[in-house]
């Protein structure tokens, strides 16, 4: 690591003008990414402002047809929460096959969603489940805010404070792991919610998550393993390397929203 | 008799301070004034050093000293050895170019040392790395085998064709003449996969010089400090052996890697002497990915000549051997005397002829790794067999069992140098054949097949060489070391006893078998008995642990120290008891007279020869402290069969292992708790190799699989409950009949799961796949079958 400045926030206001009022100030999380991204001198923020003591970033509430989850909560807490369990067991289950315990104990969805890993899970669900960003200045639709590999619609100093997903009629999560680092080789996340049916994908994409509009056109016209299976998924735009051919990643997006579908049930 | 002898699950007596947190590991000590090292590397794979300019580091603050390659040189510094020397078919040594510890005038692979920074903290000595302007002329890289042999670009100048050496064993026209006799010929072409070893704790050392008596002192993640000494100092850094002692603490795990006489050892100890201050240096991980040597890297084509009935007739076999940028310690002897001498495997093929080239590439050192040369000998040969069963239309089962070498054929003379001592693989078969419910696969698989799971089944046996060595053999083979091991068995005068052993623990649980050893001669409790190795000041002297030959080689010191100690022990009993020596007998740790009542206990005896009032002082020393060192007559050959299920999922090519037995002959089992989990330890290897794990380097030599993100090792979840079972032959070249364990899962296991899988998609016309099996590799082997038979 190279030297910084650390803060703890007392408060999101607190947080949001301490990172911006520094040279080079950033938000830690969980640090599960940002840490081992400064252990190996990648970044040299001058300032971390850390977000553990914000109480009120933390936690899931329950707005009826949405559940809004704090950008604080970690991974474990979204996997055992009752809300999440019983009204979108699908994003429970997803959040419950992020890496490893000591990961999901630390790990935070609003450092998974900022972060924007191409293989990270929540972005799937962020997007399938169509939810809102909500930072410390405004509301940012999922479509809105995914803005290629590891970049984001949130400015310098912009806090996410909160995630908004409304409640899906049903939903489900399949993820093909990486063999290496278990994150999403390719996760897919099915959702029909109000009659629009919507399919993500995270891990196979140059550009990060994106829409696979030929298999929602496919579960549109019926909602089944098959029909999902039976999309022959181009693989113009995805992810080649050494674990997996943009080919097979084609073909595994088909099977994963096969999958997924029998999951949502 | 105690409960803590031969034979007994004694629990691993050093997993208390290991699983609490308790271990002395290397970066867990810290010596006064102690500074820290940060070790700047090449990112380029081939370049020359036009200049390294240092000013501007030595001037950062907390900055001791930035040393290079030509403060080395200027000191005359030697380059690392190798430790053996093979020849050329033509008699000629192998070409050994220079192996500077910091580089001179070229860096030949991604991690070669380039600088040492010594600072007060490890974050300043990083600093002041980042502030060397260093200028390399970039070359091209070599980095697979055949390119380099095509000799486009020189690693060493001074080597042409990049090859190191060519090098032939066994009957060349012999194999001719069979290969013109026979039916049929079987040939396959493998590449034994490259693999990175990752021990738990990463490489680590601190070094230190005393002013005042000249004495260098390195602490180091060594599974051998006395080669290391004798590396080192002989030949290195020219410091006496007196005047240098190294310490290998505890030790997280080596599996092979930890063997060798690594630079960052000789640089520190040399720096050591020049700043005047202890230095330590730690690996990070990403470190020990791109410098830790390798594993394995072969390319072999293979041709096996069979006649009509499936009896083998001769075997061909050319091996490309990658070593890497330089010639590690056993770096030579690996592919070549560790390899293919083993080519005969559980088999009676009269005739064998091998060829091995070794290749310099732009890549870490490769070297031994848990197996080393035996793994990918059994590999070629299992996968052989099964394609030549597949080819002829004989039952694996049947192929091998009609060709196995029987149990009244042994000491069984091979057509490649070795003479396997005792053995029976075909009742080991056997065993596993019953225990993995063979006979029920269709079945299995028919169920497997309904849930739309593609299932196959495969079998390996195997035979390996360890127990290393006996020191003549080695020395006739090229080695330029003793392999002999040695013990002291110091009886205190309490009766509580401490070993010192000249091999190293490092997980294998030695502190624990090598106790029940003494518990078992001494007739004293296992709490009595402490195990003493790593410091070369405490220790006698050694030659550490590797090849599965610490109890196989270690174990007879002791035993034969402890029988010595007993001899005496008689003689002070006799003059005690006022018998005849002859008349004395030791049995459960009492020393009695035959036909009296009279008896005195083992700690009587040791107080006596430690407070010699009543004593045989004219025939015999005060005293119970007593030496041996041992030599092997053969190596052991540990061998058995193991037998891997798989149900492949079509739809995305992953496997699962539904079931692995292992029947392994480890000759005498001293502690089966420990074996068990050798074994387990070992197949979990290599499934790793067979399925997960590969290194990959991309054509500029940069490391792409260089942390657990990109390389993958097994987890809990990859495996499946094992069912291992051992069924021995007492082992007839020691005195302890054991042959060793270390090795075997990792050398029988990979075949077996290979062959399972390729079982597996038979059925759907594949019929090679390479490792690791990923997922992706299955897929594609699915889709290209698909192709070709939609072609046909
Ligand atoms: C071993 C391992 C395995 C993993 N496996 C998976 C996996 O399978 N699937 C998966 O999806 N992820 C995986 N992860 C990533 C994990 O989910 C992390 O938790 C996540 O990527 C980052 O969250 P964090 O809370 O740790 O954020 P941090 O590391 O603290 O921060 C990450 C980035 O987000 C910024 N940030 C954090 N919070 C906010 C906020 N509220 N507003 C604005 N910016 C913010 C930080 O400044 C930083 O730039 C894994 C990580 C590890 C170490």
């Amino acid at each position: 690591m190279y030297q910084f400045n650390y803060q703890k926030a007392g408060s999101a206001d607190e947080a949001a003008s301490a990172v911006s009022s520094a040279e080079d100030g950033r938000f830690l999380a969980g640090g599960m990414t940002l840490i081992p991204t400064l252990k190996q001198r990648l970044a040299q923020p001058s300032d971390l402002v850390d977000l553990a003591d914000v109480n009120d970033l933390a936690g899931v509430s329950d707005g009826g047809d949405s559940i809004t989850i704090g950008a604080m909560t970690r991974h474990v807490d979204v996997a055992t929460s009752n809300v999440v369990q019983s009204k979108i067991p699908a994003l429970a289950s997803l959040a419950d096959n992020i890496g490893d315990p000591q990961v999901r104990n630390r790990g935070t969805i609003g450092g998974s969603v900022a972060n924007n890993d191409p293989a990270a899970d929540y972005p799937a669900a962020v997007l399938a489940l169509n939810a809102t960003v909500i930072t410390n200045q405004r509301e940012i639709t999922a479509e809105d805010f995914f803005d290629g590999m590891f970049t984001t619609a949130l400015e310098d100093g912009e806090l996410i404070t909160a995630v908004r997903f409304p409640v899906p009629d049903k939903a489900g999560y399949a993820k093909f792991p990486n063999p290496a680092s278990r994150y999403a080789l390719v996760g897919v996340m099915v959702a029909q919610t109000g009659g629009e049916t919507r399919v993500s994908v995270t891990g196979a994409g140059q550009d990060g998550v994106f829409r696979a509009a030929e298999i929602e056109s496919a579960l549109s016209g019926s909602w089944s393993a098959d029909a999902a299976k039976g999309v022959k998924m181009s693989d113009d735009g995805l992810n080649a390397d050494i674990h997996a051919s943009a080919e097979y990643r084609a073909h595994l997006i088909s099977v994963m929203a096969s999958r997924a579908v029998d999951a949502a049930g | 008799m105690t409960d803590t002898g031969i034979g007994a699950s004694v629990k691993r007596v050093e997993d208390q301070r290991f699983l609490t947190g308790n271990g002395n590991y290397t970066d867990d000590i810290n010596r006064p004034d102690q500074s820290h090292a940060w070790i700047l590397r090449s990112p380029h794979a081939h370049a020359t050093l036009k200049s390294v300019d240092t000013s501007k580091a030595e001037a950062a603050e907390g900055v001791i000293a930035v040393l290079t390659g030509a403060d080395m040189a200027a000191d005359g510094v030697g380059g690392l050895p190798c430790g053996w020397q093979i020849h050329n078919k033509d008699g000629s040594p192998m070409l050994e170019p220079g192996h500077p510890p910091l580089a001179v005038d070229k860096v030949r692979y991604v991690g070669d040392q380039v600088a040492i920074v010594i600072a007060e903290t490890r974050d300043a000595a990083r600093d002041g790395a980042e502030l060397i302007e260093v200028d390399y002329g970039v070359l091209d890289a070599v980095i697979d085998m055949d390119g380099a042999l095509a000799g486009g670009s020189l690693v060493h100048d001074n080597v042409p064709n990049n090859r190191c050496f060519d090098w032939e064993l066994g009957d060349k026209n012999g194999v001719d003449e069979a290969f013109s006799k026979a039916d049929h010929v079987v040939s396959i072409d493998l590449v034994n996969n490259r693999l990175i070893p990752n021990a738990m704790e990463p490489r680590a050392a601190i070094s230190e010089f005393d002013r005042s008596t000249g004495q260098y002192t390195l602490y180091t993640t060594t599974q051998n400090p006395h080669v290391i000494r004798l590396l080192m100092g002989a030949f290195v850094l020219q410091i006496p052996e007196h005047k240098l002692r190294v310490i290998a603490p505890d030790v997280g795990g080596g599996f092979g890697s930890k063997i060798f006489h690594y630079a960052e050892e000789a640089i520190l100890t040399w720096a050591a002497g020049k700043v005047h201050r202890p230095i330590k240096w730690t690996a990070e991980r990403s470190e020990s990915f791109a410098t830790d040597a390798h594993g394995r890297d072969h390319e072999t084509h293979a041709e096996l000549a069979l006649d009509k009935d499936g009896a083998f007739l001769g075997l061909r076999v050319a091996t490309k051997a990658n070593v890497g940028a330089y010639l590690s310690t056993f770096g030579s002897s690996v592919p070549t005397y560790l390899y293919a001498t083993l080519l005969a495997g559980v088999y009676t093929t009269p005739v064998i002829y091998a060829e091995v080239q070794t290749v310099f590439t732009n890549t870490v050192p490769v070297d031994a790794y848990r197996g080393a040369g035996r793994p990918e000998c059994t590999y070629l040969l299992e996968r052989l067999v099964n394609k030549a069963a597949r080819e002829l239309g004989i039952d694996p089962v049947e192929i091998r069992k009609k060709n196995m070498i029987q149990a009244d054929q042994y000491p069984y003379q091979t057509p490649v140098a070795l003479q396997y001592d005792c053995g029976d693989i075909p009742a080991s078969f056997e065993s596993a054949l019953k225990a993995a419910d063979y006979t029920g696969f269709e079945k299995r698989r028919a169920a497997s097949e309904k849930d739309g799971k593609l299932r196959g089944i495969g079998i390996s046996t195997y035979v390996e060489a360890c127990g290393i060595a006996p020191s003549a053999v080695a020395g006739a083979l090229g080695a330029r070391a003793g392999l002999y091991e040695s013990a002291q068995v110091r009886v205190h005068p309490t009766g509580s006893v401490t070993v010192f052993t000249g091999t190293h623990n490092h997980g294998q649980g030695h502190e624990t078998t090598f106790a029940q050893l003494v518990s078992e001669s001494f007739g004293i409790p296992i709490e009595h008995v402490e195990i003493s190795h790593g410091d070369t000041d405490q220790v006698q002297f050694g030659m550490g642990t590797y090849g599965s030959r610490s109890l196989a080689v270690g174990g007879p010191a002791i035993l034969n120290a402890c029988n010595k100690v007993i001899d005496k022990a008689k003689k002070i009993a006799a003059h005690i008891m006022e018998a005849d020596v002859s008349d004395i007998e030791f049995a459960d740790g009492k020393f009695t007279v035959a036909g009296t009542d009279k008896e005195m206990a083992f700690g009587e005896i040791s107080l006596a020869a430690y407070v010699p009032h009543n004593y045989p002082i004219e025939e015999i020393e005060p005293g119970l402290d007593e030496n041996a060192f041992y030599d092997p007559l053969n190596f052991s050959f540990p061998g058995g069969a193991h037998i891997c299920e798989v149900e492949v999922d079509p739809d995305t090519g992953t496997t699962e292992i539904v079931g692995f037995t292992a029947v392994d002959d480890v000759g005498r089992v001293v502690n089966p708790m420990i074996v068990a989990g050798q074994v387990h330890g070992g197949l979990a290897q290599g499934v790793g190799q067979a399925i997960l794990e590969g290194c990959v380097y991309d054509d500029d030599g940069q490391l792409l699989t260089g942390s657990y993100m990109d390389y993958t090792m097994p987890r809990a979840d990859n495996l499946p409950s094992f069912s291992v079972a051992t069924q021995s032959v007492m082992g007839a070249s020691n005195p302890l009949e054991v042959k060793g364990v270390g090795e075997v899962g990792a050398i029988g296991s990979p075949p077996a799961v290979v062959n399972a899988i390729l079982d597996a998609l038979a059925p759907l016309g594949v019929e090679d796949i390479s490792m690791p099996t990923t997922s992706q590799k299955v897929w594609q082997a699915i889709q290209d079958s698909n192709v070709r038979q939609a072609a046909e």
